[in-house]
């Protein structure tokens, strides 16, 4: 867990504070301004499609710095990929492309095992189902929407990851958010990690099931939760809980914490609830055969009633799974609105998440799977500790491939990703409302497909941006202090 | 309560001055309303409030009270108004009245007696008692008292049962017996029906089971499944950028396909920008959120599909349904939800229609729409999924087809897996709008951003519309064609408009369940893809879909399709309604 220094959190409020401060000046001009002109930009008789302060933020602290968000590139993102130049002639309110181009390392896309570039295997195969199939069905899955791509897939998905049955659909988002409200309704309860991604509280709210929340990856405090709700029932009525469904995330994107699978799901299993467990950055990028957090915890994926995968991130595609026992699946492919009104799959993308599936388990009939799965739980332990050499509050875990670097202060997120574009590495900084306000970070994905000295570069740029920056918060000199500290964090 | 007050008054009077001063000061008090006479028998009856709708004097004689008691009624009086003083202030007597007060004088006289005593008990040993100047007697005292109880009653805390917790014994005891239900209700034969898997390309002929099939399932408006040219710019694509794009927009998942893309779209509609999403149904549950918050009105036609009904749900606005496509439900609700309503002016506004409803074929009429926005001042989201490139004479939707100029309509949102034969969805609008969308809507934000190929394809695709709008002629004239052949359908009646491309078959005769309906659908369904390789498919609901349109038969119509596969579908629904549909003519 993230242990904020004090000195870091004062100066952190203080230029929060002092941005809204001007922020709330600059309004105050602009409405005086805009009276003068009288001409509102909404039309009259309309409530403004933002009231107040809702877009406060974005207007005046977003869109200062809107050139570190939202970079387009011109080229796959492999390792190295090219970002668009763009320039602003209104103090970055609108930013316009060009067509120049830099190369620069990627250290910011889930292309966790190296599939988003063409790859020898699969990028023939999708093309010969491209032609096929064509790029879309038009068509929903239960009406004409299923090709023989489309079964093939759930099998081989249900196989991978060591359940039944599963199914498929064209949207990791849509599988959360369509999927929960079809499993419980009103009676129920969630009880969600509270670092769950958006995806899976838009489906808790849609759900009309209660929601409680307990402490991030804290399975003690998942058994008082727990225990608490059993007993008391539902509020007010008493009546007892339909039933009680746990949601967890097997690495937290934000955070590159691996979860504590063993002990919540032996504390679900005390419980008799069910465990719903997403695991959109660990498939195929953890565990010694790609098959997510249950290989690498030894957790038996028959313990977890529901995994929920995404193919966008290590198979280099678009779309969600749901395994989960046959009936379970049998029930959602004739409930779940996902599957019954959604334009099913593209069948290249289904493809192309069969070919990397074949080639992570060996059906290719090479080993290129093992080694993009060494090679990647190498990098990241590589990049991970010599970050921590440099002093770097690193957060997460060994093997993840996700490591956030703090940086705190507001305006060290602009600092730290234009410096590294200049040095032409592409780094991802995350900012409120991804993270917590005080807690900006910038995020670093791990690649199968970089090489040892595509890393070095990477770690030379972010160290020397570093100490420019001055975000080495645990600096290795001196050792006593640093390590003290160190320990707090972790 | 004047009365009361009265009372109160006349009670702290010292009581010895009122004795000394005997009843021609107590004339002095006129002022407070009491009418005192000179004559010392109807002196008895001095209760008499200035306000004459009390009945009846009180005899006091009757009591045996003489004038020299009159400081004892007066002690009483006096505590009786405290207590309705304090009960006015405690609002415990709010609807004290004068009718009250007289039904309490006959209590109060049965009390005086017992006061008397008391009093008495009080006064004889505290005759003489002066306490800084003031004569302490017995009513004094009382009063003191009364307020005194009075006060400690109002600080005590009213009684709450002690808490109890549970033991930890208990609390195992209800987690050991609580029983969860399963997961997923008991699985019934319905349940277990696996749909039919294409072997080959969805277009206007397709394979099942190595059977050759007449394809009107697929939403292939414009027949570009299979286009070529479609084809290659996804296969240019792929090559360069590989199929993922391995991020959401904000961290390097915004190629510039994507922006490509959303130019050419936003030129297309004549919009001043667009935005795009990686998928078609999460675009307008995305939208609606993004823009109606908790406290804003939503009029929506209670006909939506499941993703608008989920949008809906999930923005916590004030949602208020009309009738389906029945304009003057709209006008009423718009009427009753504006009329007086000042309020209503400072929060946002919105009407949700459909252009063409999937759940029924039926077309919006817009112009209405726009009179009735404007007039109510309402803002429009136009879902446009079935009619993007489908409408209008080249295919730039219901505006077009309506004559109504774009910038009108506030928000439109559409699904590319339809028409243009790629996948993902857009929104288009002003750049307010469209920029808002970027931080605010959880399906942009929060979800990898559409594979690059698709988006080329929808490029491709829109360029294809723009270049040959034959393809609509084409279109228009099939879905004539095809209504002709089913104009009298034994059983089955055509439901959808005269432009729609999914030609709605509802049963003329619906069995008065759904299931049952559903049931005789299927059948047709399954007979027409097994006997004459006819695909058309059924309406499907899931359990959380609130629509409560009838169920029907969709027949999709594209322009890829030819007058023989056209008379080929007639044909075999003519058969096979008439056999299936028998008994339900």
């Amino acid at each position: 867990m993230v242990r904020l220094p004090y000195v870091t959190a004062l100066t952190t409020l203080f230029s929060y504070g002092l941005l809204f401060a001007f922020g709330q000046l600059r309004d105050f001009f602009r409405r005086i301004i805009d009276w003068f002109k009288s001409s509102s930009k909404d039309l009259k008789g309309y409530a403004p499609i933002c009231l107040g302060l809702e877009d406060f933020y974005t207007r005046r602290l977003y869109l200062r710095i809107q050139d570190c968000f939202s970079r387009p590139i011109a080229s796959a993102p492999d390792a190295w990929f090219d970002v668009v130049e763009r320039y602003s002639k209104d103090n970055n309110k609108t930013l316009h492309r060009t067509a120049k181009t830099s190369q620069c390392l990627n250290l910011g896309s889930y292309n966790y095992l190296g599939f988003a570039a063409a790859d020898e295997y699969c990028t023939p195969r999708v093309i010969k189902s491209l032609k096929k199939y064509s790029p879309s069905t038009c068509s929903i899955r239960v009406d004409g929407g299923t090709t023989d791509l489309h079964n093939e897939l759930e099998l081989l998905v249900a196989r991978f990851v060591g359940k039944p049955a599963a199914i498929t659909f064209g949207m990791g988002y849509v599988t959360n958010s369509a999927i929960i409200p079809v499993l419980i309704g009103k009676g129920g309860l969630i009880i969600s990690d509270s670092l769950n991604h958006n995806s899976i509280v838009n489906g808790a709210r849609g759900s009309g099931a209660a929601v409680r929340v307990f402490q991030h990856n804290n399975a003690a405090h998942l058994e008082e939760v727990l225990r608490e709700q059993i007993a008391e029932g539902q509020p007010r009525t008493h009546r007892p809980w339909k039933k009680i469904i746990v949601i967890v995330e097997g690495i937290y994107s934000m955070e590159g914490e691996l979860c504590q699978l063993p002990e919540i799901i032996a504390v679900c299993k005390k419980y008799k609830v069910y465990t719903y467990l997403d695991e959109a950055h660990s498939i195929g990028a953890v565990g010694k055969s790609g098959k997510g957090v249950c290989e690498l915890l030894g957790v038996d994926p028959a313990d977890v009633d529901l995994m929920m995968g995404t193919f966008t991130k290590s198979f280099g595609s678009c779309g969600g799974y749901i395994a989960a026992s046959k009936e379970i699946v049998q029930y959602l492919k004739h409930a779940c609105p996902a599957h019954l009104y959604a334009t099913s799959m593209s069948p290249p993308a289904v493809q192309q998440v069969i070919s990397a599936i074949k080639v992570i388990l060996g059906e290719d009939g090479s080993s290129r799977g093992a080694q993009k799965l060494a090679q990647i739980r190498e990098n990241s332990n590589f990049f991970r500790s010599e970050l921590k050499k440099m002093g770097f509050e690193v957060l997460g875990d060994n093997d993840s491939p996700v490591m956030p670097i703090m940086l705190y202060n507001p305006a060290k997120i602009p600092a730290f990703s234009r410096e590294c574009l200049r040095h032409n590495v592409a780094v991802v900084t995350v900012a409120f409302p991804a993270t917590p306000l005080l807690l900006a970070r910038a995020r670093i994905c791990i690649s199968a497909a970089q090489s040892r000295e595509d890393l070095v570069k990477g770690l030379e740029v972010i160290s020397k941006v570093g100490d420019l920056v001055g975000i080495k918060y645990f600096p290795a000199e001196p050792p006593k202090h640093g390590n003290q500290a160190h320990k707090k964090v972790e | 309560m004047l009365s009361a007050a009265q009372d109160l008054v006349y009670g702290l009077l010292p009581t010895e001055e009122a004795e000394d001063l005997g009843l021609g000061s107590l004339r002095r008090h006129h002022h407070l309303g009491f009418l005192i006479s000179d004559d010392e028998k109807s002196s008895y009856n001095y209760l008499k409030p200035g306000i004459g709708d009390l009945s009846s004097d009180v005899d006091l004689s009757a009591f045996g009270l003489g004038l020299e008691h009159r400081r004892y009624l007066l002690a009483f009086f006096s505590v009786f108004g405290v207590s309705i003083y304090f009960g006015f202030f405690c609002n415990t007597l709010p609807s004290f009245n004068f009718k009250a007060e007289v039904m309490a004088t006959a209590v109060m006289n049965m009390t005086t007696a017992a006061l008397d005593w008391v009093s008495i008990a009080f006064d004889a040993p505290l005759a003489r008692a002066v306490v800084f100047g003031v004569h302490i007697d017995g009513h004094l005292v009382v009063e003191v008292l009364l307020i005194a109880v009075i006060l400690f009653q109002l600080t005590r805390k009213s009684y709450k049962p002690p808490k109890k917790p549970l033991t930890e014994k208990e609390i195992d005891d209800l987690c050991e017996e609580w029983i969860p239900e399963p997961l997923h209700p008991p699985i019934t034969e319905e349940m277990k029906l696996e749909p039919p898997t294409l072997e080959s390309a969805a277009g206007p002929h397709t394979v099942i089971d190595g059977k050759e099939v007449v394809n009107f399932a697929s939403a292939n408006y414009l027949g570009l499944i299979g286009d070529d040219k479609i084809i290659d710019s996804c296969v240019a694509s792929l090559e360069k950028y590989g199929v993922g794009s391995c991020g959401p927009r904000g961290f390097y998942g915004t190629i510039d396909v994507h922006l490509d893309c959303e130019t050419r779209i936003a030129k297309f509609m004549g919009t001043p920008d667009s935005i795009l999403y990686s998928y078609g149904i999460s675009t307008i549950f995305s939208v609606i959120p993004a823009f109606c918050k908790k406290g804003d009105i939503i009029v929506a036609d209670e006909g939506v599909h499941w993703g608008v009904q989920n949008g809906l749900y999930l923005s916590r606005s004030t949602v208020v349904y009309f009738k389906h496509n029945d304009m003057t439900s709209l006008e009423s609700t718009l009427e009753k939800l504006t009329r007086g309503n000042k309020q209503a002016e400072k929060i946002r506004r919105y009407i949700v229609v459909e252009a063409l409803y999937q759940n029924s074929g039926q077309i919006t009429p817009l112009n209405e729409i726009v009179r009735l926005k404007e007039k109510y001042r309402f803002r429009v989201i136009l879902e446009e999924s079935h009619s993007f490139g489908v409408l209008g004479n080249t295919g730039r939707g219901l505006a077009e087809h309506y004559g109504v100029p774009i910038e009108k309509i506030d928000i439109i949102t559409a699904s590319m897996g339809n028409a243009l034969a790629t996948d993902g969805g857009f929104c288009t609008g002003t750049a307010r709008v469209v920029d808002h969308q970027r931080l605010s809507s959880s399906g942009y934000v929060f979800s990898a951003s559409l594979p690059p190929y698709l988006a080329s394809a929808a490029i491709a695709a829109v360029d294809h519309l723009e270049d040959d709008p034959s393809l609509l002629t084409t279109l228009r004239s099939n879905i004539s064609l095809l209504r002709e052949g089913l104009s009298d359908l034994p059983g089955l009646t055509i439901a959808s408009h005269p432009l729609s491309p999914i030609v709605f078959l509802k049963l003329k005769n619906p069995t008065g369940s759904f299931k049952n309906d559903l049931e005789l659908l299927n059948k047709i369904t399954e007979r027409a893809l097994k006997e004459d390789s006819v695909f058309i498919v059924s309406t499907k609901r899931s359990v959380l879909d609130k629509c409560r349109l009838p169920v029907g038969i969709r027949v999709f119509v594209s322009a890829g399709h030819t007058a023989s596969d056209i008379k080929k579908v007639s044909d075999s629904l003519q058969r096979v309604a008439a056999l299936v549909l028998a008994e339900h003519i």
